[in-house]
Protein backbone atom coordinates (compact mmCIF):
# COMPACT_ATOMS: atom_id res chain seq x y z
CA UNK A 1 0.00 0.00 0.00
CA UNK A 2 2.87 2.49 0.99
CA UNK A 3 6.36 1.58 -0.32
CA UNK A 4 8.89 3.29 0.38
CA UNK A 5 12.60 2.83 -0.87
CA UNK A 6 16.05 4.82 -0.30
CA UNK A 7 14.03 7.95 0.56
CA UNK A 8 16.34 10.85 1.40
CA UNK A 9 15.55 14.59 2.08
CA UNK A 10 17.66 17.84 2.36
CA UNK A 11 16.54 21.52 3.40
CA UNK A 12 19.37 23.24 2.73
CA UNK A 13 21.81 22.42 5.62
CA UNK A 14 20.06 19.68 6.97
CA UNK A 15 19.52 16.48 5.82
CA UNK A 16 16.43 15.54 7.16
CA UNK A 17 15.48 11.94 5.76
CA UNK A 18 18.52 9.80 5.29
CA UNK A 19 17.47 6.57 2.86
CA UNK A 20 14.39 5.32 4.79
CA UNK A 21 12.70 1.95 3.28
CA UNK A 22 9.58 0.88 4.16
CA UNK A 23 6.62 -0.91 3.29
CA UNK A 24 3.14 -0.76 4.84
CA UNK A 25 0.49 -2.51 4.13
CA UNK A 26 -3.41 -2.62 3.01
CA UNK A 27 -5.87 -1.70 5.96
CA UNK A 28 -2.86 -1.65 8.50
CA UNK A 29 -2.56 0.99 11.17
CA UNK A 30 1.02 1.77 11.10
CA UNK A 31 2.67 4.03 13.81
CA UNK A 32 5.69 6.39 12.77
CA UNK A 33 7.62 7.31 16.21
CA UNK A 34 10.33 9.64 16.70
CA UNK A 35 11.09 12.68 18.76
CA UNK A 36 10.35 16.12 16.63
CA UNK A 37 12.67 16.69 14.18
CA UNK A 38 13.24 12.92 13.51
CA UNK A 39 11.70 13.25 10.14
CA UNK A 40 8.05 11.98 10.37
CA UNK A 41 6.39 14.93 9.08
CA UNK A 42 8.61 15.00 6.20
CA UNK A 43 8.32 11.43 5.27
CA UNK A 44 4.30 12.28 5.24
CA UNK A 45 5.24 15.70 3.36
CA UNK A 46 6.84 13.46 0.49
CA UNK A 47 4.26 10.77 0.44
CA UNK A 48 1.07 13.24 0.26
CA UNK A 49 2.85 15.25 -2.71
CA UNK A 50 3.48 18.62 -0.19
CA UNK A 51 7.23 18.05 -0.19
CA UNK A 52 9.40 16.54 -3.02
CA UNK A 53 12.33 14.23 -2.14
CA UNK A 54 15.90 14.76 -2.57
CA UNK A 55 16.63 11.16 -3.92
CA UNK A 56 14.94 7.46 -3.79
CA UNK A 57 11.04 6.62 -4.67
CA UNK A 58 7.82 6.39 -2.46
CA UNK A 59 4.91 5.13 -3.89
CA UNK A 60 1.03 4.87 -2.49
CA UNK A 61 -0.93 2.65 -3.69
CA UNK A 62 1.14 1.63 -6.75
CA UNK A 63 1.91 5.37 -8.04
CA UNK A 64 4.75 7.22 -7.79
CA UNK A 65 4.36 10.24 -5.51
CA UNK A 66 6.28 12.14 -8.09
CA UNK A 67 5.75 11.24 -11.12
CA UNK A 68 2.15 10.28 -10.84
CA UNK A 69 1.16 12.87 -8.20
CA UNK A 70 -1.94 13.50 -8.98
CA UNK A 71 -3.53 10.03 -9.08
CA UNK A 72 -1.05 8.82 -5.73
CA UNK A 73 -2.59 12.15 -4.25
CA UNK A 74 -6.21 10.64 -4.74
CA UNK A 75 -5.63 7.64 -2.44
CA UNK A 76 -3.96 10.07 0.46
CA UNK A 77 -6.51 11.64 2.84
CA UNK A 78 -4.27 13.79 5.24
CA UNK A 79 -4.96 15.00 8.98
CA UNK A 80 -1.80 17.72 9.29
CA UNK A 81 0.01 18.51 12.42
CA UNK A 82 -1.47 22.06 12.64
CA UNK A 83 -5.25 23.19 12.50
CA UNK A 84 -5.22 24.29 8.35
CA UNK A 85 -8.92 24.99 8.17
CA UNK A 86 -10.59 28.07 6.47
CA UNK A 87 -11.78 29.40 9.87
CA UNK A 88 -13.61 32.13 8.31
CA UNK A 89 -15.99 29.21 6.78
CA UNK A 90 -18.60 26.69 7.81
CA UNK A 91 -17.91 23.61 9.26
CA UNK A 92 -19.97 22.24 5.68
CA UNK A 93 -18.38 24.48 3.36
CA UNK A 94 -14.88 23.11 4.33
CA UNK A 95 -15.98 19.84 3.35
CA UNK A 96 -17.55 20.97 0.75
CA UNK A 97 -14.40 22.92 -0.71
CA UNK A 98 -12.45 19.68 -0.11
CA UNK A 99 -14.62 17.37 -2.24
CA UNK A 100 -14.84 19.62 -5.13
CA UNK A 101 -11.27 20.05 -4.90
CA UNK A 102 -11.03 16.16 -5.08
CA UNK A 103 -13.52 16.18 -8.28
CA UNK A 104 -16.48 14.91 -6.82
CA UNK A 105 -20.16 15.57 -7.79
CA UNK A 106 -22.24 17.80 -6.14
CA UNK A 107 -25.02 14.58 -5.19
CA UNK A 108 -21.95 12.57 -3.66
CA UNK A 109 -20.51 15.70 -1.81
CA UNK A 110 -24.67 16.03 0.08
CA UNK A 111 -24.36 12.31 1.04
CA UNK A 112 -20.79 12.44 2.49
CA UNK A 113 -20.76 15.34 3.99
CA UNK A 114 -24.22 14.35 5.82
CA UNK A 115 -22.66 10.77 6.21
CA UNK A 116 -18.84 11.81 8.00
CA UNK A 117 -20.57 14.62 10.23
CA UNK A 118 -22.30 11.98 11.32
CA UNK A 119 -19.80 9.81 11.67
CA UNK A 120 -17.70 12.40 13.56
CA UNK A 121 -20.40 13.53 15.80
CA UNK A 122 -20.96 16.97 14.00
CA UNK A 123 -23.51 16.89 12.36
CA UNK A 124 -25.34 19.54 14.91
CA UNK A 125 -22.65 22.05 14.14
CA UNK A 126 -22.51 21.81 10.20
CA UNK A 127 -23.15 25.12 9.90
CA UNK A 128 -21.20 26.14 12.89
CA UNK A 129 -18.10 28.62 11.65
CA UNK A 130 -15.09 26.44 12.61
CA UNK A 131 -13.63 29.63 14.70
CA UNK A 132 -16.25 28.53 17.42
CA UNK A 133 -15.32 25.08 17.50
CA UNK A 134 -13.03 23.67 20.02
CA UNK A 135 -9.61 22.17 19.40
CA UNK A 136 -10.93 18.66 19.49
CA UNK A 137 -14.07 19.60 17.43
CA UNK A 138 -11.53 21.32 14.51
CA UNK A 139 -9.50 17.78 14.82
CA UNK A 140 -13.01 15.37 14.07
CA UNK A 141 -13.56 17.66 11.53
CA UNK A 142 -9.79 17.78 9.95
CA UNK A 143 -10.44 14.19 9.55
CA UNK A 144 -13.86 14.02 8.25
CA UNK A 145 -12.14 16.62 5.89
CA UNK A 146 -9.71 14.25 5.06
CA UNK A 147 -11.97 11.06 4.19
CA UNK A 148 -14.51 12.91 2.03
CA UNK A 149 -13.16 11.48 -0.54
CA UNK A 150 -12.87 7.91 0.26
CA UNK A 151 -8.94 7.60 0.34
CA UNK A 152 -7.32 4.05 0.89
CA UNK A 153 -5.06 5.56 2.88
CA UNK A 154 -5.13 7.81 5.91
CA UNK A 155 -2.10 9.98 7.03
CA UNK A 156 -2.25 11.38 10.64
CA UNK A 157 0.46 13.11 11.39
CA UNK A 158 0.44 14.08 14.97
CA UNK A 159 -3.38 13.87 15.62
CA UNK A 160 -3.72 14.38 19.32
CA UNK A 161 -0.98 16.81 19.82
CA UNK A 162 -2.07 19.72 22.13
CA UNK A 163 -5.55 18.08 23.08
CA UNK A 164 -6.53 16.74 26.16
CA UNK A 165 -6.24 13.13 27.66
CA UNK A 166 -10.04 12.83 27.23
CA UNK A 167 -10.67 14.32 23.26
CA UNK A 168 -7.01 12.23 22.54
CA UNK A 169 -9.27 9.09 23.90
CA UNK A 170 -12.34 10.27 21.31
CA UNK A 171 -10.03 10.64 18.50
CA UNK A 172 -7.98 7.15 19.14
CA UNK A 173 -12.00 5.87 19.00
CA UNK A 174 -12.11 7.38 16.15
CA UNK A 175 -9.26 6.48 14.52
CA UNK A 176 -10.01 2.88 15.69
CA UNK A 177 -13.35 3.04 13.43
CA UNK A 178 -11.83 4.36 10.66
CA UNK A 179 -9.56 1.20 10.36
CA UNK A 180 -11.97 -1.11 11.27
CA UNK A 181 -13.69 -0.11 8.11
CA UNK A 182 -10.53 -1.12 5.44
CA UNK A 183 -8.82 2.11 5.83
CA UNK A 184 -4.67 2.01 5.35
CA UNK A 185 -3.55 4.31 8.56
CA UNK A 186 0.46 6.19 8.63
CA UNK A 187 0.09 7.53 12.21
CA UNK A 188 3.17 9.88 13.16
CA UNK A 189 3.21 10.58 16.86
CA UNK A 190 5.34 11.25 19.47
CA UNK A 191 3.10 10.41 22.56
CA UNK A 192 4.28 6.17 23.07
CA UNK A 193 0.75 5.38 24.83
CA UNK A 194 -0.79 6.49 21.31
CA UNK A 195 1.18 3.98 19.29
CA UNK A 196 0.86 1.14 21.72
CA UNK A 197 -2.50 1.36 21.78
CA UNK A 198 -3.45 2.31 18.19
CA UNK A 199 -0.67 0.61 15.90
CA UNK A 200 0.01 -2.91 14.62
CA UNK A 201 3.23 -2.22 13.52
CA UNK A 202 5.31 0.51 14.62
CA UNK A 203 8.16 2.19 13.13
CA UNK A 204 11.42 3.90 15.16
CA UNK A 205 12.64 7.02 13.71
CA UNK A 206 15.47 8.89 14.66
CA UNK A 207 17.71 11.75 13.06
CA UNK A 208 16.39 10.65 9.49
CA UNK A 209 16.53 7.25 9.86
CA UNK A 210 14.25 3.76 10.64
CA UNK A 211 16.23 2.54 14.06
CA UNK A 212 13.29 -0.07 14.75
CA UNK A 213 10.68 -1.86 13.18
CA UNK A 214 8.24 -4.10 14.35
CA UNK A 215 5.22 -5.11 16.07
CA UNK A 216 4.82 -2.86 19.49
CA UNK A 217 4.90 -6.76 21.52
CA UNK A 218 7.94 -7.36 19.69
CA UNK A 219 9.89 -4.64 19.63
CA UNK A 220 8.74 -4.51 23.81
CA UNK A 221 9.51 -8.09 24.16
CA UNK A 222 13.20 -7.17 23.32
CA UNK A 223 13.59 -5.94 26.60
CA UNK A 224 11.84 -8.22 28.70
CA UNK A 225 8.19 -7.70 30.25
CA UNK A 226 8.84 -5.74 33.57
CA UNK A 227 10.92 -2.44 34.19
CA UNK A 228 12.27 -1.45 37.10
CA UNK A 229 12.84 2.09 37.38
CA UNK A 230 15.45 3.04 40.43
CA UNK A 231 17.54 5.78 41.15
CA UNK A 232 21.34 4.58 41.64
CA UNK A 233 23.83 7.83 42.75
CA UNK A 234 21.44 10.24 42.03
CA UNK A 235 20.66 8.66 38.14
CA UNK A 236 17.48 6.74 37.01
CA UNK A 237 18.56 3.33 36.03
CA UNK A 238 15.94 1.05 34.15
CA UNK A 239 16.23 -3.07 34.32
CA UNK A 240 14.31 -5.49 32.57
CA UNK A 241 13.35 -8.83 33.79
CA UNK A 242 11.36 -11.38 31.77
CA UNK A 243 9.27 -12.54 35.08
CA UNK A 244 7.98 -11.09 38.08
CA UNK A 245 9.46 -13.64 39.76
CA UNK A 246 13.07 -12.42 38.58
CA UNK A 247 11.73 -8.78 38.65
CA UNK A 248 10.67 -10.05 42.42
CA UNK A 249 13.72 -11.74 43.42
CA UNK A 250 15.59 -8.39 42.54
CA UNK A 251 13.48 -6.40 44.47
CA UNK A 252 14.22 -8.45 47.40
CA UNK A 253 17.47 -7.05 47.52
CA UNK A 254 16.29 -3.19 46.97
CA UNK A 255 16.29 -0.66 49.72
CA UNK A 256 15.95 2.81 48.35
CA UNK A 257 12.59 3.76 46.03
CA UNK A 258 11.91 2.23 43.15
CA UNK A 259 9.18 1.33 40.89
CA UNK A 260 8.02 -1.68 39.25
CA UNK A 261 6.62 -1.41 35.94
CA UNK A 262 5.40 -2.86 32.59
CA UNK A 263 7.64 -1.95 29.77
CA UNK A 264 6.47 0.33 27.23
CA UNK A 265 7.32 1.56 23.73
CA UNK A 266 9.83 4.46 25.22
CA UNK A 267 11.77 2.42 27.10
CA UNK A 268 12.46 0.45 23.85
CA UNK A 269 13.07 3.59 21.98
CA UNK A 270 15.55 4.43 24.93
CA UNK A 271 17.62 1.37 24.30
CA UNK A 272 17.84 1.74 20.54
CA UNK A 273 18.73 5.37 20.49
CA UNK A 274 19.59 6.69 24.22
CA UNK A 275 17.02 9.48 23.48
CA UNK A 276 13.48 9.81 24.92
CA UNK A 277 10.76 9.93 21.95
CA UNK A 278 8.29 12.02 24.16
CA UNK A 279 9.38 16.02 23.87
CA UNK B 1 -11.17 22.82 -14.73
CA UNK B 2 -12.96 21.35 -11.77
CA UNK B 3 -10.21 22.26 -9.05
CA UNK B 4 -9.75 25.74 -10.84
CA UNK B 5 -13.52 26.37 -9.74
CA UNK B 6 -12.87 24.72 -6.29
CA UNK B 7 -10.46 27.14 -5.63
CA UNK B 8 -12.15 30.10 -6.93
CA UNK B 9 -15.12 29.37 -5.05
CA UNK B 10 -13.20 28.93 -1.74
CA UNK B 11 -12.11 32.83 -2.48
CA UNK B 12 -15.97 33.84 -3.20
CA UNK B 13 -16.90 32.39 0.00
CA UNK B 14 -14.19 34.11 1.77
CA UNK B 15 -15.31 37.48 -0.17
CA UNK B 16 -19.30 37.31 0.64
CA UNK B 17 -18.73 36.63 4.00
CA UNK B 18 -16.48 39.65 4.13
CA UNK B 19 -18.90 41.51 1.89
CA UNK B 20 -19.60 44.22 3.39
CA UNK B 21 -16.31 44.96 5.10
CA UNK B 22 -14.90 44.69 2.08
CA UNK B 23 -16.78 47.27 0.00
CA UNK B 24 -16.53 49.74 2.97
CA UNK B 25 -13.15 49.18 2.77
CA UNK B 26 -12.93 49.25 -1.04
CA UNK B 27 -14.84 52.38 -1.49
CA UNK B 28 -12.52 54.81 0.95
CA UNK B 29 -9.88 55.36 -1.24
CA UNK B 30 -11.51 56.44 -4.34
CA UNK B 31 -14.16 58.69 -2.30
CA UNK B 32 -11.17 60.41 -0.38
CA UNK B 33 -9.30 60.69 -3.61
CA UNK B 34 -12.60 61.96 -5.17
CA UNK B 35 -13.61 64.32 -2.21
CA UNK B 36 -9.35 65.65 -1.81
CA UNK B 37 -8.36 65.80 -5.69
CA UNK B 38 -11.49 66.16 -7.69
CA UNK B 39 -13.72 68.18 -5.77
CA UNK B 40 -10.70 70.12 -3.43
CA UNK B 41 -8.25 70.54 -5.21
CA UNK B 42 -9.65 70.22 -8.98
CA UNK B 43 -12.42 72.19 -8.83
CA UNK B 44 -12.55 74.07 -12.00
CA UNK B 45 -9.87 72.41 -13.53
CA UNK B 46 -9.45 70.87 -17.13
CA UNK B 47 -7.28 68.47 -18.23
CA UNK B 48 -7.35 67.15 -22.11
CA UNK B 49 -10.63 69.24 -22.51
CA UNK B 50 -12.29 67.64 -19.67
CA UNK B 51 -13.33 68.18 -15.76
CA UNK B 52 -10.83 67.18 -13.70
CA UNK B 53 -13.42 64.91 -12.23
CA UNK B 54 -14.29 62.95 -15.43
CA UNK B 55 -10.31 62.42 -16.28
CA UNK B 56 -9.93 61.67 -12.43
CA UNK B 57 -12.73 58.95 -12.22
CA UNK B 58 -11.21 56.54 -15.04
CA UNK B 59 -7.84 56.53 -13.68
CA UNK B 60 -9.02 55.54 -9.91
CA UNK B 61 -10.91 52.85 -11.93
CA UNK B 62 -7.34 51.65 -13.24
CA UNK B 63 -5.91 52.37 -9.49
CA UNK B 64 -8.14 50.44 -8.02
CA UNK B 65 -8.80 47.23 -10.14
CA UNK B 66 -4.65 47.33 -9.67
CA UNK B 67 -4.87 46.98 -6.13
CA UNK B 68 -7.55 44.89 -5.74
CA UNK B 69 -6.65 42.18 -8.06
CA UNK B 70 -3.20 42.50 -6.43
CA UNK B 71 -4.59 42.21 -3.15
CA UNK B 72 -5.51 38.67 -3.61
CA UNK B 73 -1.79 38.08 -2.96
CA UNK B 74 -2.44 39.06 0.64
CA UNK B 75 -5.71 36.42 0.64
CA UNK B 76 -3.06 33.45 -0.51
CA UNK B 77 -0.71 34.70 2.02
CA UNK B 78 -3.21 34.71 4.80
CA UNK B 79 -4.31 31.34 3.53
CA UNK B 80 -0.65 29.67 3.04
CA UNK B 81 1.33 31.40 6.65
CA UNK B 82 -1.43 31.88 8.91
CA UNK B 83 -4.43 29.13 8.52
CA UNK B 84 -1.79 26.85 6.38
CA UNK B 85 -4.60 26.29 3.74
CA UNK B 86 -2.29 26.50 0.81
CA UNK B 87 -1.38 22.81 2.32
CA UNK B 88 -4.56 21.57 1.76
CA UNK B 89 -4.70 22.68 -2.30
CA UNK B 90 -1.24 21.55 -2.66
CA UNK B 91 -2.41 17.66 -1.31
CA UNK B 92 -5.27 17.79 -3.42
CA UNK B 93 -5.53 16.05 -7.33
CA UNK B 94 -5.24 19.40 -9.17
CA UNK B 95 -2.81 21.09 -11.23
CA UNK B 96 -0.56 24.06 -10.23
CA UNK B 97 -2.59 26.19 -13.33
CA UNK B 98 -5.77 25.00 -12.21
CA UNK B 99 -4.58 26.91 -8.68
CA UNK B 100 -3.24 29.75 -10.44
CA UNK B 101 -6.47 30.35 -13.00
CA UNK B 102 -8.37 30.10 -9.75
CA UNK B 103 -6.38 32.46 -8.19
CA UNK B 104 -6.47 34.72 -10.66
CA UNK B 105 -9.91 34.85 -11.61
CA UNK B 106 -10.55 35.37 -7.96
CA UNK B 107 -8.32 38.59 -8.36
CA UNK B 108 -10.44 40.11 -11.20
CA UNK B 109 -13.60 39.92 -9.61
CA UNK B 110 -12.56 41.55 -6.58
CA UNK B 111 -11.23 44.53 -8.84
CA UNK B 112 -14.43 44.08 -10.76
CA UNK B 113 -16.20 44.53 -7.40
CA UNK B 114 -13.90 47.56 -6.92
CA UNK B 115 -14.39 49.07 -10.54
CA UNK B 116 -18.38 48.55 -9.87
CA UNK B 117 -18.34 50.70 -6.64
CA UNK B 118 -15.95 53.73 -8.32
CA UNK B 119 -18.39 53.67 -10.98
CA UNK B 120 -21.55 53.99 -9.02
CA UNK B 121 -19.53 56.85 -7.22
CA UNK B 122 -19.35 58.45 -9.94
CA UNK B 123 -22.75 58.28 -10.87
CA UNK B 124 -23.65 59.47 -7.99
CA UNK B 125 -21.52 62.25 -8.14
CA UNK B 126 -23.31 63.19 -12.20
CA UNK B 127 -20.55 62.38 -13.84
CA UNK B 128 -21.54 60.52 -16.54
CA UNK B 129 -18.63 58.19 -19.01
CA UNK B 130 -18.83 55.41 -21.52
CA UNK B 131 -18.74 52.35 -20.03
CA UNK B 132 -18.76 50.29 -23.21
CA UNK B 133 -16.81 46.79 -24.02
CA UNK B 134 -13.62 48.69 -24.65
CA UNK B 135 -13.60 49.97 -21.43
CA UNK B 136 -14.77 46.29 -19.88
CA UNK B 137 -11.92 44.79 -21.83
CA UNK B 138 -9.29 47.30 -20.46
CA UNK B 139 -10.09 46.79 -16.99
CA UNK B 140 -10.88 42.80 -17.15
CA UNK B 141 -7.12 42.84 -18.75
CA UNK B 142 -5.33 45.26 -16.29
CA UNK B 143 -7.01 43.00 -13.49
CA UNK B 144 -5.51 39.87 -14.83
CA UNK B 145 -2.18 41.14 -14.89
CA UNK B 146 -2.29 42.36 -11.70
CA UNK B 147 -3.66 39.25 -10.19
CA UNK B 148 -1.48 37.11 -12.37
CA UNK B 149 1.86 39.51 -10.89
CA UNK B 150 0.08 38.96 -6.78
CA UNK B 151 0.29 34.95 -7.72
CA UNK B 152 3.11 34.83 -8.48
CA UNK B 153 4.44 36.78 -5.95
CA UNK B 154 2.46 35.39 -3.31
CA UNK B 155 4.11 32.24 -4.10
CA UNK B 156 7.67 33.81 -3.87
CA UNK B 157 7.51 35.59 -0.54
CA UNK B 158 8.74 33.83 2.81
CA UNK B 159 6.24 35.80 5.33
CA UNK B 160 3.54 38.27 5.06
CA UNK B 161 5.62 41.23 5.91
CA UNK B 162 7.56 40.08 3.06
CA UNK B 163 4.09 40.95 0.74
CA UNK B 164 3.22 44.27 2.27
CA UNK B 165 7.11 45.64 0.91
CA UNK B 166 6.43 44.35 -2.47
CA UNK B 167 3.49 46.56 -2.55
CA UNK B 168 4.78 49.59 -0.94
CA UNK B 169 7.99 49.72 -3.61
CA UNK B 170 6.04 48.16 -6.58
CA UNK B 171 2.33 49.20 -6.31
CA UNK B 172 2.05 52.67 -4.45
CA UNK B 173 4.45 53.89 -6.76
CA UNK B 174 2.68 52.52 -9.72
CA UNK B 175 -0.59 53.85 -8.21
CA UNK B 176 0.75 57.43 -8.07
CA UNK B 177 2.83 57.64 -10.89
CA UNK B 178 0.87 55.54 -13.70
CA UNK B 179 -1.11 58.11 -14.92
CA UNK B 180 -3.94 58.11 -12.23
CA UNK B 181 -4.27 61.71 -10.70
CA UNK B 182 -2.18 63.22 -13.63
CA UNK B 183 -1.56 63.12 -17.59
CA UNK B 184 1.95 61.15 -17.84
CA UNK B 185 2.43 64.07 -21.23
CA UNK B 186 3.44 66.31 -19.38
CA UNK B 187 6.02 64.96 -17.09
CA UNK B 188 9.84 65.64 -18.37
CA UNK B 189 10.67 63.46 -21.88
CA UNK B 190 13.16 61.24 -19.26
CA UNK B 191 9.88 60.49 -16.58
CA UNK B 192 7.27 59.52 -19.88
CA UNK B 193 9.79 57.39 -20.86
CA UNK B 194 9.97 56.09 -17.33
CA UNK B 195 6.65 56.07 -16.65
CA UNK B 196 5.43 54.34 -19.70
CA UNK B 197 7.17 51.36 -18.66
CA UNK B 198 5.06 50.94 -15.87
CA UNK B 199 1.74 48.88 -17.14
CA UNK B 200 -0.41 51.10 -15.17
CA UNK B 201 -0.25 53.85 -17.48
CA UNK B 202 -0.73 52.04 -20.59
CA UNK B 203 -3.89 50.66 -17.87
CA UNK B 204 -4.79 54.15 -17.38
CA UNK B 205 -4.67 55.40 -20.74
CA UNK B 206 -6.69 52.55 -22.34
CA UNK B 207 -9.72 53.27 -19.40
CA UNK B 208 -9.98 56.81 -19.42
CA UNK B 209 -10.03 56.64 -23.57
CA UNK B 210 -12.61 54.17 -23.51
CA UNK B 211 -14.90 55.95 -21.00
CA UNK B 212 -14.40 58.57 -22.87
CA UNK B 213 -15.94 57.36 -25.61
CA UNK B 214 -12.74 57.73 -28.12
CA UNK B 215 -11.37 54.64 -29.47
CA UNK B 216 -7.84 53.17 -27.33
CA UNK B 217 -4.86 52.27 -29.18
CA UNK B 218 -4.72 48.64 -30.03
CA UNK B 219 -1.52 48.73 -28.63
CA UNK B 220 -2.05 49.03 -25.64
CA UNK B 221 -4.02 46.22 -25.23
CA UNK B 222 -1.53 44.28 -27.08
CA UNK B 223 0.72 45.30 -24.32
CA UNK B 224 -1.50 44.30 -20.92
CA UNK B 225 -2.51 41.02 -22.82
CA UNK B 226 1.24 40.50 -23.13
CA UNK B 227 2.48 40.90 -20.49
CA UNK B 228 -0.89 39.77 -18.25
CA UNK B 229 0.12 36.10 -20.24
CA UNK B 230 3.79 36.42 -19.19
CA UNK B 231 2.82 37.14 -15.91
CA UNK B 232 0.21 34.48 -15.73
CA UNK B 233 3.17 31.71 -16.87
CA UNK B 234 5.35 33.29 -14.49
CA UNK B 235 2.63 32.77 -11.18
CA UNK B 236 2.06 28.88 -12.81
CA UNK B 237 5.83 28.72 -12.26
CA UNK B 238 6.60 29.76 -9.13
CA UNK B 239 3.93 27.19 -7.75
CA UNK B 240 6.50 24.77 -7.36
CA UNK B 241 8.44 27.18 -5.43
CA UNK B 242 6.24 27.19 -2.91
CA UNK B 243 6.39 23.80 -2.12
CA UNK B 244 9.24 22.47 0.28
Amino acid sequence: MIKIENLSKDYRTIQALKGINLHVREGELFAYLGPNGSGKTTTIKILTGLAYPTAGDAYVHGYHVVKETLEAKKQCGLVPQTFNLDHELTVHENLDIHGRLFHMPASRRAARIDELLAYVDLAERRHSPVKQLSGGMKRRVMVARALMHAPRILFLDEPTVGLDPTIRRRIWSLVKKIQQNGSTIFLTTHYIEEAEFLAERVAFLDDGRIVALDTPQNLMARLGVWALDEIVDGNMETTFFRSREEANRHLGRQQGGFTLRRVNLEDVFLAVTGKKVGP
Amino acid sequence: MRGCLAVYRRELLILKKKLLKQTASMSVSPLLYLVAFGLGMGQGVQVEGRSYMEFLIPGLIAMSSMIQAFAIASEINIARFYWRIFEEFQAAPIRNIAYVTGEVLAGITRALLAVALIIVIALLSGVALSYNLYFWLAVVLNSFLFASLAVGLAMLVKSHADQALLTNFFITPMAFLGGTFFPVDRMPPWAQQVLNLLPLTHAAKTIRSAAFGLEPAASSYLLLAGLGIGLFVLAFLCVNRARE
